[in-house]
């Protein structure tokens, strides 16, 4: 056990280096120097350039750009909101979307576990067709689509929600943008969940359930459901990233001030440092979801906690 | 409880199982197309799927010729119209009447009566705020989709395939080399490689579909490796071998028509993904550059009249649902056709 965590540290790690290492190489690539002020003579510039450390060799360079990447201090912007430092803007917007992400995960998980239980446990019959069917158009219609119908039918129509964020509103305010996203890990989920409910249903031990009297919920939920919830932490990775794009847009539908609103505007006015930042803040938050779903796995099923190192991954 | 034996006509048939698996089926010999084909066609959802995508393919080729407008061609008072068909318009719909909601009240308009000659005019879906017919647009943004959808093939086939079975089949270190690469890959979200690559490269076609080749082959090589895992051992492999066929050829010509159909479910699924992305990039302003349409970058750009001019918006929303939907049934429809036990992905 100890060896697959050590293994799942280690190359979660690398692939943040990796990616730092194309973040650094971005940076070098892209046009232009922060110092071309035409009025500056050039033992001026070099003077600057070697003030900030910009002549030394490349290596160093990266080392301290690690650096300041991992302690999270990521420059300034250069457009958005001249001079501000990144950290500062993601401080106030990072919360938002964590929240806005972590209820839609919380609500679309559980309403999908739900219809994927119910159409496995009614399996072909109506019922199973019908959240087969709003599974099947849940991943297959963009969040966005979704976002703009409930925008435009509860927002902007019937007036019940406010069809714009506004801190004031509280949690009335996270309502229609959370629902919106979380109709694709609705559907997964429930898609999932169904398949892994009907293999689990005609397995052997759920027979010798039955068969010593247990039925019910009891028999659902305590046997079946157990062993079917483990796989299901399989798609939380996917599901993250299919998040991160989809709060890209709903959260410029919404104008939620996030960190999704703000890539949108960085890419739309070339503001690098702030597009480089949040690369680098999407990837952590992805590869630490990764390695904490890993991690869980291996806890939760002992067929890979007692694997030898758990070689195929 | 000595109660009589009771007999029953049925009593000597065979129990049928509620599934219907006691009948069996007498096939002639029928080749492997064939074999698929007939068992696509008994699914309904893939049916359903493959005709509306037939659909769409037609009209997004035929649409743009049809209309009598070009993508780019900005009509000077024919700005935001609503949809008007000839035909339909005598039933009281699609008339180029729209509810107009301004500050004194609500009041309908039909522009079509405001400007000259506007009797003759027809835009089957409208036309946008820059005068620029809808029916047009949406089918050439139709055309963009369909050609990733096309690309994301393509790639699965090309990387992804190719990859997954070369790391399966040589096994020891070319696999760890190799499948370590994929984990770190893996292990970058999307979103980060796509946007990064669309600020190195001039947003356009050509960046869009890099970053789909980019991305979009790692779940097919998962698939093919898993595969050839499973089959590089078995007796035909190993009698293949022992004529002194190459590696490249048992590959190719001995294993891969076996995992085909696996490997074509999976192409399926990358489909919507790849036409998601790409309506997803647009959507955020980095997609194809403008005049040119997209299904995304048509919704983005009409979003901003949804309040005012909804009808809009409408048609690039429904033929990239229908899209997606249609490719998504098709393809959960090719998978219980052809190979019911590979999982849901």
């Amino acid at each position: 056990m100890k060896k697959y965590i050590a293994r799942r540290v280690l190359i979660s790690f690398l692939t943040l280096l990796v990616i730092i290492l194309i973040l650094f190489i971005l940076m070098q690539l892209l046009p232009g120097s922060p110092f071309n002020d035409e009025r500056l003579t050039v033992e001026q510039q070099t003077m600057i350039m070697n003030k900030y450390g910009l002549n030394d060799p490349l290596p160093v360079q990266f080392f301290r750009y690690l650096q300041n990447m991992l302690v999270g201090d990521f420059g300034k912007s250069y457009t958005i909101s001249k001079d501000t430092d990144v950290a500062i803007l993601l401080q106030n917007r990072l919360p938002i979307s964590l929240a806005l992400g972590g209820i839609s995960i919380v609500l679309g998980a559980a309403i999908g576990l739900f219809l994927g239980v119910f159409s496995a446990l009614k399996h072909n019959t109506v019922w199973d067709s019908v959240s087969t069917f709003i599974t099947v158009l849940g991943v297959s219609i963009p969040s966005y689509v979704f976002a703009l119908g409930l925008s435009y039918y509860f927002g902007f129509q019937l007036k019940l929600f406010p069809m714009l964020f506004s801190p004031a509103d509280g949690t009335n305010a996270y309502l229609l943008p959370a629902v919106a996203l979380s109709m694709t890990v609705m559907a997964t989920v429930g898609r999932f969940t169904r398949t892994e409910m009907l293999d689990v249903l005609n397995s052997d031990y759920i027979q010798l359930v039955e068969s010593k009297g247990v039925s019910g919920p009891r028999l659902v939920i305590t046997h079946a459901m157990r062993n079917a919830s483990i796989s299901i932490l399989t798609v939380l990775g996917p599901l993250v990233v299919s998040l991160m794009t989809g709060s890209l847009v709903v959260e410029k539908i919404f104008s939620i001030p996030g960190i999704g609103q703000l890539m949108v505007q960085a890419i739309q006015s070339n503001d690098y440092n702030i597009i480089i930042s949040l690369a680098f803040v999407y990837s952590a938050l992805y590869i630490g979801v990764m390695l904490v779903v890993d991690i869980l796995y291996g806890v939760l099923d002992p067929r890979i906690r007692l694997a030898k190192g758990g070689s195929n991954g | 409880m000595d109660k009589p034996i009771e007999f029953l006509p049925n009593d000597f048939e065979f129990v049928k199982d509620a599934d219907g698996a006691m009948i069996d089926e007498v096939y002639s010999g029928e080749s492997f197309w064939k074999n698929i084909l007939r068992r696509i066609v008994k699914n309904k959802g893939a049916v359903v799927g493959f005709f509306s995508i037939m659909i769409i393919l037609i009209l997004a080729l035929i649409g743009p010729e049809i209309s009598g407008y070009t993508y780019d061609q900005q009509i000077s008072g024919h700005e935001s119209m609503a949809p008007r068909i000839p035909g339909l318009e005598k039933l009281g719909i699609f008339d180029g009447t729209e509810t107009l909601k301004t500050s004194t009240g609500e009041m309908e308009v039909n522009k079509y009566e405001q400007i000259s000659g506007g009797e003759d005019v027809y835009h089957w879906f409208g036309t946008d705020v820059l005068g620029r017919d809808l029916f047009t647009r949406t089918w050439e943004g139709t055309r963009i989709s369909l050609y990733i959808a096309l690309v994301a093939v393509v790639v699965d086939v090309l990387i992804g395939m190719s990859y997954g079975m070369i790391s399966g089949f040589y096994g020891g270190k070319v696999d760890m080399i190799m499948q370590r690469v994929m984990e770190i890959l893996n292990g970058i979200p999307s979103l980060v490689v796509v946007t990064l690559l669309i600020i190195v490269l001039k947003p356009g076609l050509l960046s869009i579909t890099i970053a789909i080749a980019l991305t979009g082959w790692i779940g097919m090589s998962r698939i093919a490796r898993a595969s050839m895992l499973k089959l590089k051992q078995s007796e035909y492999v190993l009698a293949a071998r022992t004529m002194g066929a190459k590696d490249f050829p048992i590959m190719y010509k001995e294993i891969l028509p076996n995992i085909f159909s696996q490997l074509l479910i999976m192409s399926m699924f990358s489909i919507p993904s790849a036409i998601f992305t790409e309506a997803f990039l647009a959507f955020v302003g980095i997609g194809i550059p403008v005049p040119m349409a997209s299904l995304g970058s048509l919704i983005s750009e009409n979003f901003k009249s949804l309040t005012t001019h909804f009808y809009m918006i409408v048609p690039p929303v429904i033929v990239l649902a229908v899209l997606m939907l249609s490719f998504n049934m098709l393809a959960d429809g090719l998978r219980d056709a052809l190979d019911p036990t590979l999982k849901e992905v």
